[in-house]
């Protein structure tokens, strides 16, 4: 099977490493990051294309852009794996329907295009009889779309609540741990690299509510945006408050929660006790859906994270392959 | 609210009707083995919800049926939820956010624990509700809700209901 990856960061050198270690049987025909790109039918030399990176040079050619790529490598899929824009998408949003209306199938790690035209892009990738696959936009490594859509496949979803950002659970996690102020814990996650420099994405809640989006859509069948999602982030956090939660046995975390039924779609802290499965440490993501036939399952694991997310990126991919792609 | 009665056969089939008559709500039928009486003698408890003023109607249909009574436990106030706010909580007159919920008459704030950091700092309270409903309940927490939006201050909500 022949690829092409856009975006040669955290996790577009993830899946480059995997690819390299594991024998997948397949082979990377295209590649660009923001300054550059390559185009090669017999297969990219991507050792030589990570070293060159990470000596910080581009990954290829000043002159092939990622729309050149696009439009004219030789590809069964597209790996689109560049930064988000939760406004407009783009540009992964043109990339995509370019690709899908070129007959090619789509697997992204980028949540922009996801949550803002899911159907739309859905209905193109039908049209052209090729597959759009997501695992990777919600919960890093956890298979937590792949289970919704094939193993709880006859359930009706009640409810499905969880952490969904690890930013602001390591936060909460360390003020909680250590009785730290909420840019104490903060200046510690940047340190860590598990913050961003403006850190407005993940601690008031956009980040978390985006991924709701995309689970509504995407799985539920119910048609939402942004605004509709009922948002508070943990700034305004005191120490005091997780001292208070603490003298009960319990805690606070940032927690997404989806009740199709009753139409709520929020992001909030909450009061949560201390033994509740979902209450997990550091990065973690947790999950747990509300399913009428399985009951309740809950699923814990790395949200982020190179390696992490290529995982996701490399379980579509082969999905496609098992099923899609013949002879290649 | 808890009624006690002896578990004679026929009993509990007598007391359940009366209950859904008036308009009750049962949340669980306990039976309890006493060590202090002959060993076929069971006690049952049943716990209700009951619409207010309906109790002297109840046990006069128990009457009727022959139930037998053997103690009342009134708690009026079966459900609690704990939240916690943040935010200027005195400059805001807390006992104003307090009253606004036990004015409904059917929610009361019967526990508040407040900490305050610093002279001007935001403080953080702990506040515990309870409410003769459910639906009570979830009213008083959509009172203290607007409230909050009111004088910003911050909500934090259980995970799961009371
Ligand atoms: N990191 C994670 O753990 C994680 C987890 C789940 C989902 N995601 C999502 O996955 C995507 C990639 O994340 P990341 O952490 O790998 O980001 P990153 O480290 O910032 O890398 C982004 C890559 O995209 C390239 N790029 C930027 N604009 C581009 C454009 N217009 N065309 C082509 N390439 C472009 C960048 O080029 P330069 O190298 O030239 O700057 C860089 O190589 C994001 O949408 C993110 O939200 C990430």
């Amino acid at each position: 099977m022949r690829i092409a990856i856009l975006g040669f960061g955290s996790v577009g050198r993830g899946i480059a490493r995997a690819l390299l270690a594991k024998d997948l049987d397949i082979t990377v025909t295209g590649l660009a990051d923001s300054r550059s790109g390559i185009i090669d039918a017999g297969g990219i030399d991507l050792a030589a294309a990570l070293a060159q990176k990470e000596n910080g040079g581009p990954c290829g050619n000043a002159g092939v852009s990622p729309g050149d790529v696009v439009a004219k490598a030789e590809y069964d899929v597209l790996v689109e794996v560049t930064p988000t824009n939760v406004e407009t998408g783009e540009p992964a949003l043109g990339h995509i329907r370019e690709a899908l209306r070129r007959g090619r199938h789509v697997v992204t790690s980028n949540k922009g295009p996801i949550a803002l035209a899911y159907p739309e892009l859905r209905a193109l990738a039908e049209a052209n009889g090729v597959l759009l696959k997501y695992e990777a936009t919600v919960c890093g490594a956890i298979p937590l779309i792949h289970a919704m859509q094939e193993g709880l496949a006859g359930n009706t979803i009640s409810r499905l609540y969880g952490v969904f950002n690890g930013t602001c659970n390591y936060i909460l996690t360390r003020m909680a741990a250590e009785g730290l102020t909420y840019e104490q814990a903060l200046a510690e996650a940047r340190d860590l690299g598990y913050a961003e420099a403006d850190p407005t994405y993940d601690v008031e809640g956009i980040d978390a509510g985006v991924k709701l989006v995309i689970l509504a859509n995407a799985l539920l069948d119910l048609h939402t945006t942004l605004d509709d999602v009922e948002r508070t982030g943990i700034t305004l956090l005191s120490p005091e408050a997780l001292q208070l939660a603490e003298d009960q046995d319990c805690t606070i975390r940032l927690i997404g929660e989806i009740i199709p039924g009753a139409g709520v779609l929020r992001v909030s802290p909450r009061i949560i006790p201390k033994i509740h499965p979902l209450v997990v440490e550091g990065t973690l993501n947790a999950v747990t859906v509300e399913a009428d036939l399985a009951g309740d399952l809950t699923f814990i694991g790395k949200g982020a994270g190179s390696a992490e997310t290529a995982s996701a990126v490399i379980g579509d991919l082969l999905y496609i392959q098992s099923r899609h792609v013949k002879g290649s | 609210m808890k009624l006690e009665m002896k578990d004679q056969p026929g009993q509990l089939v007598a007391a359940l009707k009366p209950i859904s008559a008036v308009g009750g709500n049962i949340i669980a039928v306990i039976h309890q083995r006493e060590t202090s009486t002959p060993a076929e003698a069971l006690d049952v408890q049943i716990v209700l919800e009951l619409p207010e003023g309906r109790l002297p109607n109840l046990l006069e249909l128990f009457r009727e049926q022959g139930v037998s009574v053997v103690r009342i436990g009134e708690e009026r106030l079966l459900y609690e939820c704990t939240l916690i706010m943040i935010g200027h909580l005195m400059h805001t007159d807390l006992s104003d956010t307090v009253d606004q919920i036990d004015r409904t008459g059917s929610a009361e704030v019967t526990e508040l624990s407040l900490v305050m950091p610093a002279i001007d700092a935001p403080s953080s309270a702990r506040i515990t509700i309870r409410s003769t409903t459910r639906a009570e309940m979830k009213r008083a927490i959509r009172i203290l809700s607007a409230v909050a939006k009111q004088k910003d201050l911050l909500i934090i909500e259980p995970l799961e209901d009371a």
